[in-house]
């Protein structure tokens, strides 16, 4: 039997900016919980140190994976930006579930969830930042903005529930979670899954780390 | 206890923990300006003429409860016995959760929907709304209407309250303080109605 062959998906720079990301949302998701339903609030207690901890994280969120890009691989980075930037035609398809629709190192659902993950921390800061300078200066206080910051978590939630199903439980895509571990996948899985890149693609062992 | 906040309710708290009731050893305390310093043990409290009202509760961070139906006694009852000194031109009101503490003027106080509530939405009033008895001004943002009510006591002015220190209005009037709506100005501290409350002022 022949050995499955590897293909680099994913640099450490990629690595660290996407567990960093998922860690922070994580600490992020689980105090601003505590901070804003009633049952865990009376459970937890504490909320000054909760709001601390929510609020510092939210502060160090942007720094920490602005750090991770500045002094990892940035010239990668920024080429993964731009393949998550692009829609193709193949890539409507496959949205539209119309087959063939070969897909590239990420497919449309990929792309689409790298863009509201990427939105919505953009809206979480700016409101959250609202809702804390709100509390000290009056001008910075408006109704929505806790409104907003309520309806990105719940959104968020939806998108973060879909991508664990997608990445621990689905058959056909829980092999992409070693990629984002080890860093490299199966190149049979690849070339089925994202043969657009994958027939591009060489082995582990000939590939830029 | 709902796990999501049902009816819109948020639950802050400024303190490490949550003030808890026991009814064997809470008192209400009347002091500063008064004749006669009175304390009320919660079924004293609750003999006391008994009011109700419905009202909507405003929150300065943007959400708002509609029609919450509040039981409990206005403040003259809570006062009379103690009977306030002609000094006397403000209320304290004293938070069992330390260092929360808020201010009223009496004729804030006097708004005829101003309440001491011990029953929220025909229950006691929940753990986390202010056990056993909270204040409710429903003309002025939340922050105002102490939970977990230890004392009120008369002073001569009233000063800044747990959050006024931190830049909020004294005068927490609803769409007219806190950067919303129009600036303050009248003899109240800006324009009280006392109508918030939807139903009659059922004694």
């Amino acid at each position: 039997m022949r050995e499955h062959r590897r293909i680099r998906r994913f640099s450490k720079t990629e690595r660290l900016f996407h567990w960093t990301n998922a860690a922070a949302f994580f600490v992020l998701l689980g105090s601003g919980l505590v901070l804003y339903l009633p049952s865990l609030a009376i459970l937890v207690g504490r909320r000054p140190v909760v709001k601390d901890v929510h609020f510092w994280t939210g502060v160090a969120w942007l720094p920490a994976l602005a750090a991770i890009a500045l002094l990892g691989d940035r010239g990668g980075l920024l080429r993964t930006a731009r393949q998550l930037d692009v829609f193709d035609r193949d890539d409507v398809r496959w949205l539209k579930r119309e087959r063939p629709a070969p897909q590239g190192r990420f497919n449309a659902g990929q792309k689409l969830n790298a863009s509201l993950t990427a939105a919505f921390f953009v809206l979480f800061i700016v409101s959250g930042l609202l809702l804390w300078l709100g509390e000290r200066d009056t001008t910075f206080r408006f109704a929505s903005t806790v409104i907003l910051h309520d309806g990105l978590m719940y959104a968020s939630l939806v998108l973060l529930t879909g991508h664990l199903y997608l990445a621990l439980i689905h058959p056909a895509t829980k092999h992409s979670l070693e990629g984002m571990v080890t860093g490299s996948v199966d190149e049979d899985w690849a070339a089925y899954h994202h043969p657009k890149w994958a027939r591009r693609g060489l082995p582990l062992e000939e590939q830029d780390p | 206890m709902p796990l999501v906040p049902t009816g819109g309710w948020r639950i802050y708290t400024v303190s490490g923990s949550m003030p808890r009731f026991d009814p064997a050893t809470w008192k209400l305390s009347v002091g500063g300006l008064v004749e006669r310093p009175t304390t009320f043990d919660y079924e004293q409290l609750r003999s006391l003429p008994r009011a109700n009202q419905i009202s909507t509760f405003h929150c300065v961070t943007g959400w708002t409860v509609e029609n919450v139906r509040w039981g409990g006694v206005r403040i003259k009852d809570v006062l009379a016995s103690a009977n306030p000194l002609p000094n006397a031109q403000a209320l304290e009101f004293t938070s069992m959760e330390l260092p929360y503490i808020d201010y009223l003027t009496l004729d804030q106080a006097a708004l005829p929907d101003v309440l001491l509530a011990y029953e929220m939405n025909g229950k006691p009033l929940p753990r986390e709304h202010g056990a056993p008895v909270r204040l409710i001004i429903p003309d002025m943002y939340g922050y105002k209407s102490v939970k977990w009510l230890s004392r009120i006591d008369l002073v001569p002015a009233a000063s800044a309250g747990y959050w006024e220190a931190l830049g909020y209005d004294r005068d927490a009037w609803v769409g007219h303080s806190n950067g919303y709506g129009a600036a303050p100005k009248s003899k109240l501290g800006t324009q009280p109605t006392g109508k918030t409350a939807r139903t009659p002022l059922v004694r």
